[in-house]
Parts: structure tokens; sequence; C-alpha cells
């Protein structure tokens, strides 16, 4: 056990090192010089930024110091939270501007991810046992899988919003609102949330009911549920053991599924003008504000890394055989 | 089970039998259908579509029609023009991300299974590395910097985000192919580690490479969608991604131009849909045990 | 008479059509006796076992009755049978080592499947922890996860927890296959001192390692292409086999006292046949040293003596 999480914590360690060398060096490797290239864009649109911005280089980067200095320095301002200035909404710190943005993300993602592990799960149990329902599970599934994140997001937008006028499309609340800790604010505010979740919800849900259905039927055929039945258990015992152990799987498959989902998150945010990381990214994008755009970037492998960690500790409590450790370095 | 019926098979009689039985399944046949009926669209159709789709040919906003099979856009663009060259631009990004992606799972996965000890340990470490990265938000930052982007330069950088699992997979596959018996007999007889991985392992893995390359191939597709809908498609193509942010860019939601953003997701969902089904098509036709119920 | 069984017939539905795995097998199992099912492999020896407590999925009872202590298997209905397995049936599989619910503690799983059965947990234990200690095992075992044991263990667990009821019948599928010499050896004894102690009253021990049943076994059944060729006393089986293919597969072994396995049966020249549309009359023709014309015809099950039947032409009663 002891052996599992620390081969577990060591790569994420390295991933972490990982993201944070990309995200150093690929500004800095880039043909064109975009830091340059943002500077000198910047100089015209907005001068006070780039001025503060150029001293902001000259204190951290110092760009004539050699490259290795500039890692170093690069390491201990993230290590003291500093990830930079905004560009688009300077004078802003970038963390200041992702710590706004983060929990609308993260409203959007907790409850899409866990809702349609749980419902997907749900789904594909049943099928698993029911012939008429996997010939609709099935499709239907593969269906929702297949379909990009945003088409789906701009469907609903259009449908849900344009054409019924149920709910607004953009935004995470209403322009005429100020946030404020009311009914009214609270409503307007879910009211924003449910398409953009729904959307989230409804693409992930496909992949988790087929996975779901295809751990049960293997398990269904695996030696113990043979030796159970032949022992004349019940359908019900059979199965509940089936669903348990099925589980398993999906448990490390959420994390790994993570990334895609959060990807998809950016692009649903991007269509609904929903104020979180997504929309945030694509500002950033538009606006060539690279600091911005890499400290994004880092929050969300921190973001992606810890929710990793906290699905391997659910499965070591969870699955006896990596709790007592004779399955070794199967990660 | 120890009753045996099928009398042993050699290899050649083995893949005219897969050949056999996947032209007979139905999953197969319609899932290949479709996405060979869209790829010759767009490898043909835009030998027919002698315009420029990105040329302001007709009148602006205009539904579909006789003229423009899938209407205008705001521009008076011909949206049926723009889908063709956009599934062209999809398949080629699915085609080379999907190879990109194979090869270098395929080489570390290989490697890692086959020459085992501290190769394996880096191998995997590097892989579940690049494994927890969140690709897309990577793919992004990345494309982000590019001054130029072209549809080659997507498919690979797509290529090299996406190759871990294949790894994986393979690594888990060589392990057990490799203590078999007749990769002792190759290596007594003094074969060289390539010589025996291509002709002896891969072989037995056929129809799972296989697969393989089909998944990587609709996540490839789904991947340049998503990176072309940020706004970080090719600059100098169309793309099926980039015509639903453009769509989106001139609020074809709230004009009502739905036959703007409807076919490129459509085609998308039934590209990547039918792989899918394929896919599970095609397992059915190599693992008999799924065959026969 | 604990088993009689009856020119039972199982088919296997593939693709191409029926594999007839059982094609009218008879025979009669005493009160008391362990019979060993001998043969090559796809001569029925697993379907056989198989059916007589569960079905799988592809095969299908075609005909023939199974009667166990005067009431007859429903074999062919999953639900009814449910009543008699374990109850009464029970198996010991091949697949030992994975038999048991990779994450269920093992006293969990007994007790569920106990429940199952309609008894409780807290009864049995005493009993259970009798049989534990009989076979080498501690109490402690039932607090483990089956991966906590070693491949010796986990076999006797579930040997324990297969007779746990006292079932009248118990097939033993293969049993020793995984295992190494000494343990093989220790697995076998343990069968024998189920009989003997009455966990068990009869059993079927299917295997193909006819030296290691001779030890353990009273009569042995040797089977062909799915039918019942010879049935005798385990001795006249090893000793004075009448049928050719019994013969054969007697004299394909060395000295009694090594394993050897279906490699050695490859010594009789040829194949054995088809089971998709077998050949009519008696299935070994081909292969047998004796053919004659007759042979094309069904051969009789004849009487040899008492305990001893042998379905061919040569046979003299």
């Amino acid at each position: 056990m002891g052996r599992y999480f620390r081969r577990k914590l060591l790569i994420y360690g390295i991933t972490f090192f990982i993201a944070v060398t990309i995200n150093f060096a690929i500004p800095r490797l880039m043909p064109g010089d975009p830091v340059a290239r943002m500077l000198s864009r910047n100089a015209v649109s907005n001068p006070e930024s780039s001025e503060a911005l150029r001293s902001y280089f000259d204190n951290l980067f110092g760009l004539d110091v050699p490259m290795w200095q500039q890692y170093l320095n690069y390491w201990g301002a993230l290590f003291q939270g500093d990830l930079g200035v905004s560009i688009f909404a300077f004078p802003s710190s970038v963390s200041s501007v992702v710590l706004d943005a983060l929990p609308y993300t993260l409203a959007l993602l907790l409850p899409s991810i866990l809702l349609s592990w749980f419902v997907g799960n749900g789904l594909g149990a049943m099928a698993a046992r029911n012939k008429l329902l996997d010939n609709t599970v099935l499709p239907i599934g593969y269906l929702f899988t297949a379909v990009p994140y945003m088409w789906l997001a701009i469907l609903l937008a259009w449908t849900g919003g344009i054409i019924l006028g149920w709910f607004p499309v953009a935004g995470g609340y209403s322009f005429a609102l100020l946030p404020a800790p009311t009914w009214t604010f609270f409503v307007d505010l879910v009211q924003h949330w449910f398409l953009p979740f729904l959307s989230l919800f409804v693409v992930a849900l496909g992949g988790w009911a087929i996975g779901m259905r295809n751990l049960v039927i293997y398990e269904l055929e695996s030696d113990y549920t043979n030796y159970m039945q032949a022992l004349g258990a019940p359908q019900r015992l059979v199965r509940r053991y089936a669903f348990r152990n099925a589980m398993l799987p999906q448990i490390s498959g959420l994390a790994l599924q993570l990334g895609v989902v959060v990807g998809g998150a950016l692009v649903t945010e991007a269509v609904f003008a929903y104020p979180g990381l997504g929309s945030l990214m694509l500002n950033a994008i538009q606006n060539q504000d690279f600091f911005l755009l890499q400290g994004i970037l880092l929050f969300i492998v921190i973001g992606v890394l810890l929710f990793n960690f906290l699905a391997d500790v659910v499965y070591v409590l969870v699955d006896p055989r990596t709790r007592l450790g004779l399955e070794g370095g199967q990660s | 089970m120890t009753t045996s019926v099928t009398p042993d098979a050699d290899v050649i009689g083995k893949r005219s039998e897969h050949l056999y039985f996947a032209l007979r399944n139905p999953k197969v046949v319609i899932g290949l259908t479709i996405v060979i009926g869209l790829l010759l669209l767009g490898v043909i159709g835009p030998f027919f579509l002698n315009n420029d789709p990105n040329e302001y040919i007709g009148p602006k906003s205009e539904g579909p029609s006789g003229d423009f099979w899938l209407g205008t856009t705001y521009f008076g663009q011909d949206v049926f023009s723009q889908f063709v060259h956009g599934l062209r631009s999809s398949y080629l990004v699915g085609g080379l991300g999907a190879v990109i992606a194979f090869a270098i799972g395929l080489s570390v996965g290989f490697t890692a299974g086959y020459r085992g000890g501290i190769v394996d340990e880096l191998l995997n470490m590097l892989t579940n590395v690049v494994l927890v990265l969140p690709a897309l938000a990577v793919l992004i930052v990345i494309s982000s910097y590019l001054e130029v982007r072209g549809v080659v330069s997507q498919g690979i950088i797509i290529g090299l985000f996406s190759w871990p699992w294949v790894a994986r997979a393979v690594r888990a596959q060589s392990f057990t192919l490799r203590n078999r018996d007749y990769v002792d007999l190759a290596k007594l007889t003094g074969k060289r580690a390539p010589q025996i991985i291509i002709k002896e392992i891969m072989p037995n893995m056929a129809s799972y490479l296989l697969m393989s390359v089909i998944l990587l191939f609709g996540g490839a597709i789904l991947f340049a969608a998503m990176l072309d809908f940020i706004g970080l498609g090719p600059t100098n193509a169309v793309s099926l991604g980039t015509m639903m942010q453009q769509s989106m860019a001139w609020s074809a939601l709230h004009l009502g131009l739905w036959w703007w953003f409807v076919p490129p997701g459509v085609a998308i969902t039934a590209i990547v849909g039918s792989l899918y089904i394929t896919n599970v098509g095609l397992d059915e036709v190599f693992n008999p045990k799924l065959r026969e119920m | 008479m604990a088993l009689q069984v009856e020119d039972l017939r199982v088919h296997y539905r593939t693709m191409r059509g029926d594999v007839r795995a059982l094609d009218g097998v008879s025979f009669g199992l005493e009160d008391g006796e362990i019979m060993g099912l001998a043969g090559e492999s796809g001569c029925g020896k697993t379907t056989l076992g198989k059916s007589l407590i569960r079905l799988d999925g592809r095969m299908r009872h075609v005909g023939g009755t199974a009667v166990l202590d005067g009431e007859e298997l429903p074999i062919n209905d999953d639900k009814a049978m449910n009543a008699r397995r374990f109850n009464d049936v029970s198996i010991i599989p091949q697949y030992s080592m994975s038999a048991m619910n990779p994450t269920r503690k093992i006293g969990k799983l007994t007790a569920d499947l106990l429940r199952a059965k309609g008894k409780s947990y807290r009864e049995v234990k005493p009993e259970l922890v009798r049989r534990l200690e009989l076979v080498g095992l501690s109490e402690k075992v039932l607090d483990n996860y089956p991966i906590e044991l070693s491949g010796g263990m986990k076999q006797r667990m579930v040997m324990v927890l297969s007779t746990l009821l006292d079932p009248s019948l118990l097939i033993a599928d293969e049993v020793t296959s995984a295992l190494d010499v000494s343990n093989q050896k220790a697995v076998a004894e343990t069968l024998v001192r189920f009989r003997d102690l009455g966990f068990v009253k009869s059993m079927i021990v299917v295997t193909h390692d006819l030296s290691l049943v001779y030890q353990i076994a009273d009569t042995i059944m040797i089977m062909y292409a799915g039918q019942v060729v010879e049935k005798a006393p385990a001795d006249t089986i090893i000793k004075s086999p009448s049928h050719p293919y019994t013969q054969a597969l007697i004299g394909a072994l060395p000295e009694v006292g090594l394993e050897y396995g279906d490699k050695r049966l490859k010594s009789i020249p040829g194949k054995p046949p088809q089971l998709l549309n077998p050949p009519t009359g008696c299935r070994f023709r081909a292969r047998c040293p004796l053919a004659h014309d007759r042979c094309a015809e069904e051969p009789p099950a004849v009487q040899i003596a008492d305990d001893h039947v042998a379905s061919c032409w040569k046979v003299e009663s």
C-alpha cells in the first residue's frame, strides 16, 4: 500500500514538474518569439500595462540572463504563487483572475462528472442484465460519446435557449443582477448553470454506461460468478458481486477520464460564455495573454493531479487487492 | 472448455475467416460504410466544387436550397462547400494524429514490454505522466503559441499527446506474449529484438492494434474539432471545427442559421460514432466467443 | 443407487450447428462410490460434469435424465436446479484459484452463499471451522481475502466450501491439473477423506490423469467422442481393460506414479472425430486397430460383469 502511494505520488510529482517545464519552455522555444510579440502588440494597445510587464520581465525573468537562471526564477515565482500579471484583465494578477473563474468551472465539473458517473454506471449495470435495454443503451451511449462537447452544447443552447426560450444561453448570471446572496440571484445562477451542466453530463454519460455494461458482463463471465452460480446463488447476489467488482475499474477510469472532461468543460464554457476557466482561456487566447493562459494550464494540471490522487485514495479504500499491496505496482 | 470444435486453422485461413465474418457483421458494414462514404465525399467532393470554400458567392444567411445545398453563411459563403472541405481536414487530422500516436504508443509499449527492467520502469513512468496530463489544455496552450497553424501541425501535436493508453495496452500485451514458446524459439534461433517483435509478437496482436488505430482516429478528430472551436484551428483551411467556431462567433444561434452549425457536428458525430460501432463489430469478429452469442 | 443417468444428450450451440458433446450417456453411481471420469480433451467429460450441476450459456439439454437419490435433477430448468445445487449436488471447479470473489472476505462470501440457501452462517460456523482445521486451515482464513491465500490454501478452502452442506453428489472437475505433484496427492487424499467422513456421498472425479484417479477412485469411466466406452472398477480398467480405446489409452501410459497428461495420449494415431456431424456406428473405428465392417453399426453396451460395461462389438459378455 505504501509502495502504491509512493509510486502514484512520484508520477504526480513528475507530471507536475513536466507541466511546469513545458509551461516554461513553450514561450521560449516557439518560433517567432511570442514573448516579444506579446510585448510589442501590447505596447500599442495598452501602454500602461506594457510598462508593468516589461518591469515584470526584467525583475523575474531577466530575459538577458541565461536560460537556466530564468528557469530557476520561474520556479521561485511559482512557489510564491506568482504567476504573473494578466494583460487582458490588467492590473489583476493571473492568480486572482483564475481564482475568480475557478468556482464556476468547478460548479460545472464536479456535479456533471459525479452525476454522470453514478447515472451512467447504473444504466450500464441495468443494460448488462436486460437485452432490450442493452439494445437502446448501447447505441445511444456510443452516440453520446461520439458527440463533440461543443456541438451538443450548441444544440442545447439552440433548442433549450433560443427555440424554447427556457434557459439563458450566455453568461454565469444575468447582467441586470449583481452577485448577492439572494434567492433571486441563486435561481438566476442555477438557470445559467443548467444547460452547460446538462451538456457535460450527457456527453460523459454514454462512456460510463458502456464501460459499466462491458465490465459487468465481463464479471458475469468470470470464474467466481460461475462458481457462485454452480453453488446455486440467486441472481441477485451474483449481480451484486459483479456490480461491486465492476465499479472498481470505473473509479480509476474516473481519474483517467478527467483530463478529457476538463477539456470538454473548456469548450462547453466557450459556447455558453460561462465565466469559468474555459471562457477565461478563450479570452486569454484572443488577447494573446500568455501569462494568463499558462496560469490556467497550471491550475488545471494541479486540479487534475489532486483529483487523481483522491481517486487513488478511494480506490485503495474499496479494493482490497491494492490495499493489501499484493498486486504491487499495477498503476 | 474441453470441447474443441474448430480444427486448427493456419494464419492465412484465419485472416480470411475474419474478413468473412467482418463483411457479414452489420456493425462493421454499417460503420465502415458511413466512414468511407464521408471520406469519399471529403476527398472527391472538392474537385466538383471549384470555388474556394471561403469565397463570398451567394446571398447572405440563406437557408438550404437547390443552389446551396446546405445554405449560406452570414457572409454568403457556401456551407456545403465548407462542409466538404472540412471533412477533408478532419480526416487528415484524424489520420495523421492516429498514425503518430499509434507509432509512438507502439514503440514505447513494445520496448517497455519486451525489454522489461529499468527501460520498462522509465517508459512506464513517462506513459503514466502523459496519461494524467490534461491533453486538451496542453494542446490549447501549445497551439496558441503557433502563429501559423495548419492541419498537419495540428495532427502532429495531437498525435504527440494521445499515445499513452496505446502504449499501456501494448506493453501489457507484449508482457504476456513475450513468454510464449514461439517467442522463445525465435530468440533461440538468434533473431534480433525488432525482428521478433515485428514477426512474432505483432501478428498476434494485429486485431487489437487495428482496433486501437480506429479509436485513436476518432479521438484525434474530436480533439481537432475542440481545438478548432476554441479558435486554434488551421489558419489556412476550413475545418468542421472552425465552421462551428465561425457560426458561434457570428451569432448563428441567435439568427437561427442552424444549417451553419448543425452539419459539421452531425458529420463529426457520424464519423466518430461509426468508428466506435465498427470497433464493437470488429471485437465480435475477432472474439469468436462474442460472435456465437 | 445414488445417481442414475440415462441417455443424457447435451449439445453446444455454435454458428455451424449443434456440437454433440454428450450423445447418449448412461451410467450409474453407487452410494459412496468415487468414480473417475477420464478421456481425451473434448471427449465430453467436463460437459458431463457440468451438465449434472449447471449448463453454461451455450449448452442445451437435448434429452435424457439424471436421477439423484430417487429424485430427478431438473437439468434443463436453471431455477428449479438452483434448489438442488450446493444442497444435493456440488462442484469443485477446475479454477479453484479464481473461484472466490477477490474483493470479498472468505467468511463473508461463505455467509452470503449460506444465506442464499436459507442456512445461518452462525450455526454452520463451528462445523466449518472444524472442517477447515481438518484440511489444515485456521479459522483466520475466514477474515482473509482470497489473494491472501496461497494456491494450495485456496484449493482446500474451495473444497471445504463446496462440501459444506454435505451434498449427495460432488463433481471434482480437473481439480488437480493446476497443482504441483505433492499438492495433487494431498488433494486427492482429501477427496477420499471427505467421502469417508460422509461430507459427500458419492463423487465424480473428472480428470485426464488416469494414474492419479487410479489411486483414489473405486470405479473409472472412460469416455470417447461424447459417449461412454467403458465403465468398470478402477483395477479392471487399469489392468484388464476390454474396450480397444481404453486399451490404447492405458497402453499410452508409462508405469503408474508419474504425471502425464494429454500429450502422451497422442500416441494413439489419428484424432477424435468432430462432434458436429459425428460418424455413425462406433466412433473410435477410424483409429481402432480391431475395426471391422460391423463397427459401422452402433455398438451395443455389453455387460461383461456386474460392474463392468463396454460398448464394442468385439467385447464378449
